[in-house]
C-alpha cells in the first residue's frame, strides 16, 4: 500500500509538471473542435451546398487527414500519452504498423473481389 | 583488458530495465487498461477495415447524405450530418467534462470530480439516447441486422424503387445490405461501449461520494475509467469519419 501510494505520489508531481491544466484542456477542446467544424464546412458547405468539391479521393483524404489529427490530439492530451514515458509510447503505438498492414491488405482484397466475384445484379440492370 | 571485461560485467546496472524501480513510473491497473484499449482498437480496427473493404467490392455503394438526413422530432429530411454533429459535439463535450474530472483529481478535490463526473455521465446518457433515436428512425425505413428497405421483394423495379432514395450512383441489394449490417454491428458496438462506459462512471462516481479515493490518498481510478471514456470519443470520431462523412 506504501509502496503504491509512493508511485501514484510521484506520478502526479509528474502530472503537475507538465500535463493538462484547466487552460490546456479548453484549448485542446477548442482544437478538436474547430476540426469538426471544418469537416462540416467541407461536408456540408463545399461539397453539399455550394458543389466545389465533389465525393472522391481529394475529400476523402482530407477528411481521413483531419481525423488522424483529431485523434491524435485525443490520445496525445486528453488520454495523456504525450507525457508518459517514450518506452511507453512507442509499446502502445508501434503495434498499430499491423493495422496499416492489415488496411493495404484488405482493401486490395476488395479491389480484387469487385473485379472477380461481382455477380450480383445491379438494378436497375443496364 | 579481460579484469575490466568482468569488471563491467559484474557492475550494478542502473538503467530504467534494470530492476529495482518501475520503468514506466505507471501504476499496473493504468498500464492494463492501456493495453486493453490497444486490443480494443484491434477489435474496430477490424471491423472498420472490413467495412472498407466492401467499400471497395462493391461496385456501388449507398449515399451517407441521403441515408442520415433527418434530426428526430424536428425534420424528417433533407438535413443531411446535422444529427450526427451534434452527437459528436455531445460526446466531445463529455470527454472535455472526463478530463476536467481528472484534473480535479489530482487537485484531491472531491467536489469538483463528483461535479465533471455528472456531467460525463449525463453527455454520454445523452448519446445513447441520440443513437437510439437514430437507430429506430433507420429501423422504421426497413434498415436493419440483415435487411434492407428493399428486404422480401422480389420484383426488380420495385427493389430499384425501394433503395432509389439512398443512392446517388446505381442501385444495388447487396451494398444496401451490407451496409445495413455494418452500420448496426459497428455502431451498436461502439454503443454497447459507450454504456459500459456510463456505468463505469456511475461506480467511479459513486465510489467518490463514498469517500473511497479519499481514504486510498489517490484518484488514479477516475483517470483510468477516463482512459477508457476517452478511447470511446476516439472510436467515434473514426466511426463519424467512415460512416457518415465519406
Amino acid at each position: 500500500m506504501a509502496h503504491h501510494d509512493h508511485i501514484s505520489a510521484s506520478h502526479d508531481a509528474h502530472a503537475h509538471g507538465e500535463g493538462m491544466d484547466k487552460k490546456r484542456i479548453w484549448s485542446v477542446f477548442f482544437v478538436l473542435l474547430a476540426l469538426t467544424a471544418l469537416e462540416f464546412l467541407i461536408a456540408l458547405g463545399f461539397v453539399h451546398h455550394w458543389a466545389i468539391l465533389h465525393k472522391g479521393p481529394l475529400v476523402t483524404t482530407i477528411y481521413i487527414i483531419l481525423t488522424l489529427v483529431k485523434a491524435y490530439y485525443i490520445v496525445a492530451f486528453f488520454m495523456h500519452l504525450k507525457f508518459e514515458k517514450s518506452s511507453f509510447i512507442v509499446t502502445c503505438s508501434i503495434v498499430f504498423l499491423f493495422i496499416i498492414y492489415f488496411i493495404v491488405l484488405m482493401l486490395i482484397e476488395g479491389d480484387y473481389l469487385l473485379h472477380h466475384f461481382q455477380e450480383h445484379p445491379l438494378y436497375p440492370n443496364k | 583488458m579481460s579484469t575490466t571485461t568482468v569488471s563491467q560485467l559484474d557492475k550494478v546496472k542502473t538503467g530504467p530495465w534494470n530492476g529495482g524501480r518501475s520503468p514506466w513510473n505507471l501504476e499496473y491497473g493504468k498500464i492494463m487498461m492501456w493495453f486493453f484499449l490497444v486490443s480494443d482498437a484491434f477489435t474496430f480496427s477490424a471491423f472498420l477495415i472490413y467495412y472498407g473493404s466492401q467499400k471497395f467490392a462493391q461496385p456501388t455503394w449507398i449515399d451517407a447524405d441521403k441515408v442520415f438526413q433527418s434530426i428526430p422530432g424536428i425534420a424528417d429530411s433533407g438535413q443531411p450530418l446535422v444529427f450526427v454533429g451534434i452527437m459528436t459535439f455531445i460526446l466531445i463535450m463529455s470527454s472535455v467534462t472526463m478530463v476536467l474530472a481528472v484534473e480535479a483529481g489530482h487537485r484531491n478535490s472531491k467536489h469538483e470530480v463528483v461535479k465533471w463526473m455528472l456531467w460525463t455521465i449525463l453527455g454520454g446518457l445523452m448519446f445513447v439516447g441520440c443513437q437510439a433515436l437514430e437507430w429506430s428512425h433507420l429501423h422504421h425505413q426497413g434498415f436493419w441486422f440483415g435487411s434492407n428497405p428493399a428486404t422480401g421483394l422480389t420484383d426488380p423495379a420495385a427493389i430499384a424503387a425501394a433503395l432509389e432514395p439512398y443512392f446517388t450512383k446505381e442501385i444495388s441489394y447487396t451494398a444496401a445490405l451490407q451496409f445495413s449490417n455494418l452500420f448496426f454491428t459497428i455502431t451498436g458496438f461502439h454503443g454497447f461501449h459507450v454504456s459500459i462506459g456510463i456505468l463505469l462512471n456511475i461506480i467511479i462516481l459513486s465510489m467518490t461520494l463514498n469517500n473511497t479515493f479519499e481514504r486510498r490518498g489517490t484518484y488514479l481510478m477516475v483517470e483510468k475509467v477516463g482512459l477508457y471514456w476517452h478511447f470511446v470519443d476516439l472510436v467515434w470520431v473514426f466511426v463519424f469519419t467512415f460512416f457518415y462523412l465519406i
